[in-house]
């Protein structure tokens, strides 16, 4: 497959692919540190995740067409607005799920699943009816339309490198949230025994709600991130659902390092196959690997042995 | 001896007898034929979900891909019926005769080798089962011996459904891709889609179901039925019995494909058609929540869940197409938060109690599903 | 993992060698042997943590050695899965009761007797008359008589201790492992199941862990004290409990 390029073509190509794979790889990881922190830490797992990055991602749409329509002069700045209320959009709304659906199932992980997975087909719907079923796309800053010409071959686009930094900082929080803060200890601490949790004065119904919709909050920056990648419909989010959960699933759902890892290695694989085989081919032995791999370990990559 | 073995109670054989009575009598009596050949189409699922059953509610093994066992099943059918509907004469105008149209579109000249054993209809028969069973087999193995279970054989299993999907469309020169395989016309010469025929299929469908219910019943019944329940409570104190748990969770696993292999055959017969649309995610779930409407431990409740969803769908999708994703989906909210039991637990706890001669079930009965559903 | 089966054969029944666990680099096993005779009752004590569960579990299959090696009948056990471990004749009884809440006493029974473990097995298994006979004579020996129909979730705390004991004993192993039969039961409770451990441990060698020293006294014929993993001291009852070392861990600090 690697016939009819040079050494420096082919070069060239593994690190333009390896960029767009960063790229996909941004929107794993910020998709699945939502998901991380609401399979991993709560058990819950949420179908409807990928609706509610979408929540996100039409959130940041009807921010630019505010801004282009009401406050020109402030276009280029109107994503980092369009951030902030994508995370309380999906907060909000994860908070309320939490408090209507998901409390009374805790004991029912299973179940979960089935009654998120009915949440989704509503939220679809709702998209549908508001926003209707064709795609809509974002108009992208001119500031971040550029790209930096790093050799003759290759060049990177500034949205992929906003996107990242951006992920970085997202994961770095998230990570401070929730192995330095007082809040992530509470988490942690409900996860681990909610009795003994609730004994010591703990809110865990509140520490519950909060983290779901920190969770959905997170996704929503995952969709508003995602505007700058691609277009958003009302089913757009199923499609990045079962990849998320592998992403989660790969990593060892309990561990944070685990999941940004595994959606590493999981999009470059797949951005790299994708240049040389078809798109569905790419994913097929993309996902086939990450099954066989959880086949034989199937605690994921990155998990501690406990005492039992 | 009271505690002598029996494969219903007096009950239950009463149930059995009125599902026989509804599906074999009072549909065909009521209903147009083409009204008639969608229940048909309708209790394809409901093997499906009789399979559920005995995985997810008797075995607390959920798997969120049994589309993959359906698709499989009604792919194996399918090609044979594809294969015969394109005899060099039927294909003369494609610039390869005698293969089936698509390849021909997809300039594939040749028929691939793993088609050519499909022109048997005997073969095709015992690969509509066995297919799907080794397949799930090997899943079943490889997961089970190593002990995943739970949340993490759902997302695996879904992750098969998805890839299977991605598989068929993307290989379309050999699948059919999206559209799957279209016009099949005769079985072994004998014409699928006239009304008469769609009959005689509705009530081959039924008598199969039957088969599986009274297979699944016989399974739950006896020993290996026990050991699911046991195995869904201490798996550990299994183990210490001397039972090797893989075993059994690979043995219902397999049962449960097999069952959704049947019925998707049998949806490829009925409805004239198999496409990847039908067998991947969405669907897989949807197979799941037929289940749970009808009440997951019971095998009967499966078969009035997959016709109650099933209708629903039709009804909203017809009546009020805009509505039917907020109807489904707040159907499924509402059976696992109110009602986790389905319609089956709404029987045993508010028709069972007014029957005549029917003491109510020591307490205890309804509810340690949940929580060893759980992990 | 692969144990480190030493060639030589063994008399005893139970031959713990070099036994060692590390959970994330901490040892809760550390390079413990000790041996069990035919017939022997053992009795294995010692403060909270020192790995007393731990050893059982190694036994049994349940949590796997780091190195070391497990011998019954001179077979190594540290290779064979769980069940394989209970056909060739060890039976584990665990701390909190374990047993199947949605089945009754009499299908708790039921599953423990051995036959039909494989899935054709399963399938073919009939209810004999046999079967029921023994059923009915191990609940008579567990005080369940009149509650074989009764699902075993209604059962109270103590009759679901003994419901476990009856299983066991329906497998009938040669190697009987218990993990605190007595605790968490009444004094009537305790009392009861004393007589029934004095009744059922003839015939076969019994590893008991017991924090009750009344208990232990009456049953023990050799005493292991655990401690951090190892062994602290061993004999008999008496002796243990006049070495220094051993009072020194359980009233020092």
């Amino acid at each position: 497959m690697f016939d009819g390029y040079t050494m420096g073509e082919l070069g060239a190509i593994f690190a333009m692919q390896g960029f767009a794979g960063l790229i996909l790889f941004s929107v794993y990881v910020l998709m699945a540190l939502g998901l991380a922190i609401i399979f991993g830490q709560m058990g819950v797992i949420n179908m409807a995740h990928g609706e509610f990055m979408i929540l996100g991602a039409y959130v940041t749409y009807l921010c630019s067409l505010f801004f282009a329509t009401f406050l020109p002069e402030l276009f280029g700045v109107y994503f980092f607005v369009a951030i902030v209320l994508a995370f309380m959009a999906s907060g909000s709304l994860g908070m309320a799920v939490e408090w209507g659906i998901i409390r009374h199932l805790y004991r029912r992980p299973l179940d979960t699943l089935l009654a998120t997975w009915g949440l989704s087909l509503i939220l679809q719907q709702v998209y549908r009816s508001v926003f209707g079923a064709r795609e809509v796309g974002v108009r992208i800053p001119e500031w971040m339309r550029g790209s930096l010409q790093v050799t003759d071959l290759v060049e990177v686009p500034f949205n992929g490198l906003l996107l990242m930094t951006l992920t970085l900082c997202i994961a770095a929080g998230v990570y401070l949230m929730l192995y330095r803060s007082a809040w992530g200890q509470q988490v942690r601490a409900v996860m681990q025994n909610r009795v003994m949790a609730d004994a010591v004065g703990i809110n865990t119904g509140r520490t519950d709600r909060l983290t779901f919709g920190i969770g959905c909050g997170i996704a929503g920056i995952a969709g508003s991130a995602f505007t700058m990648v691609g277009s958003t419909g009302p089913t757009a989010g199923q499609l990045y659902i079962v990849d998320t959960f592998l992403v989660v699933v790969f990593g060892g759902a309990a561990s944070l390092f685990g999941t940004i890892a595994s959606a590493f290695s999981i999009s470059q694989v797949q951005s790299v196959l994708e240049f040389f085989l078809s798109g569905s081919m790419a994913k097929v032995l993309t996902l086939l690997t990450v099954i066989i791999i959880l086949m034989l370990r199937p605690q994921g990559l990155f998990t501690l042995k406990v005492r039992k | 001896m009271t505690r002598q073995y029996r494969l219903f109670t007096l009950e239950e054989a009463v149930n059995f007898a009125l599902l026989a009575l509804l599906i074999f009598v009072i549909l065909p009596a009521m209903l147009d034929p083409f009204r008639l050949n969608l229940f048909g189409k309708y209790l394809t699922y409901a093997f499906v979900a009789v399979g559920l059953v005995l995985c997810w509610g008797a075995g607390g093994i959920l798997s969120l891909g049994q589309g993959v066992f359906f698709g499989l099943g009604g792919y194996c059918m399918a090609m044979f019926l594809k294969l015969e509907a394109s005899t060099p004469e039927a294909t003369a105008i494609q610039s390869t005769p005698g293969i089936p149209d698509f390849m021909d579109w997809n300039r594939v000249t040749e028929l691939p080798w793993w088609w050519e054993p499909f022109q048997s209809l005997p073969f095709t028969l015992v690969a509509i089962v066995a297919v799907p069973s080794a397949f799930a087999f090997v899943i079943g193995l490889a997961m089970f011996t190593r002990r995943v279970g739970g949340v993490y054989f759902a997302i695996i299993t879904q992750a098969i459904a998805a890839i299977l999907t991605i598989l068929i469309i993307g290989q379309q020169g050999y699948t059919g891709g999206v559209n799957g395989m279209t016009d099949l016309r005769t079985l072994a010469g004998w014409d699928i889609r006239p009304d008469s025929a769609k009959l005689v299929l509705y009530f081959v469908n039924g008598a199969l179901l039957f088969l599986c219910l009274l297979a699944g019943q016989w399974v739950r019944k006896g020993k290996v039925g026990r050991l699911l329940v046991a195995m869904r409570d201490q798996e550990d104190r299994v183990r210490f019995s001397g039972y090797n748990v893989a075993n059994f969770k690979i043995f219902v696993f397999c049962l449960g494909a097999a069952f959704a292999a049947i019925g998707g055959a049998m949806f490829t017969l009925q409805v004239g058609f198999m496409s990847p649309t039908l067998i991947g995610i969405v669907p897989s779930i949807m197979m799941v929540i037929m289940c749970a409407v009808g009440g997951r431990h019971s095998l009967l409740g499966a078969v009035y869940g997959a016709l109650i969803v099933n209708g629903a769908q039709t009804f909203f999708s017809e009546q009020m197409p805009e509505l039917w994703l907020f109807a489904m989906g707040a159907l499924f909210i509402s059976v696992v938060m109110f009602f986790p039991t389905g319609l089956a637990g709404l029987y045993e706890d508010h028709i069972r109690p007014r029957l005549p001669g029917l003491r109510p079930r020591r307490p205890g009965r309804a509810e340690p599903i949940a929580t060893a559903a759980a992990e | 993992m692969t144990p480190d089966t030493p060639s030589y054969a063994t008399d005893f029944l139970l031959a713990v060698e070099r036994l060692t666990v590390s959970f994330d680099g901490f040892k809760a096993v550390n390079d413990l042997s000790f041996y069990v005779d035919q017939d022997e009752i053992r009795v294995i004590i010692g403060p909270n943590g020192a790995g007393k569960t731990t050893v059982l579990d190694l036994i049994c299959g349940r949590t796997r050695a780091t190195s070391g090696s497990v011998r019954f009948k001179n077979q190594e056990l540290l290779s064979m899965r769980e069940d394989q471990i209970v056909h060739a004749g060890v039976g584990r009884k665990f701390q909190t009761p374990s047993i199947y809440d949605g089945l009754s006493v009499f299908e708790n029974l039921e599953l423990s007797y051995p036959g039909g473990y494989t899935v054709i097995g399963a399938l073919a298994y009939k209810r004999s008359a046999e079967v029921m006979t023994r059923i009915e004579e191990v609940a008579e020996l567990v005080f369940l008589s009149d509650l074989l129909d009764v699902r075993a979730s209604s059962l109270s705390h103590g009759q679901k201790q003994w419901l476990e004991i009856g299983m066991l004993l329906i497998q009938d192993p040669q190697l009987l492992m218990l993990d605190e039969p007595v605790a968490g039961m009444s004094v009537a409770e305790r009392k009861k199941t004393a007589e029934l451990l004095n009744s059922i441990i003839k015939d076969r060698s019994v590893l008991v862990i017991e924090h009750d020293m009344n208990f232990v006294k009456d049953i023990a014929h050799k005493v292991t004290v655990l401690h951090q993993g190892k062994v602290l001291a061993e004999g008999s009852m008496e002796k243990v409990q006049s070495d220094p070392r051993v009072i020194e861990v359980y009233l020092g600090h």
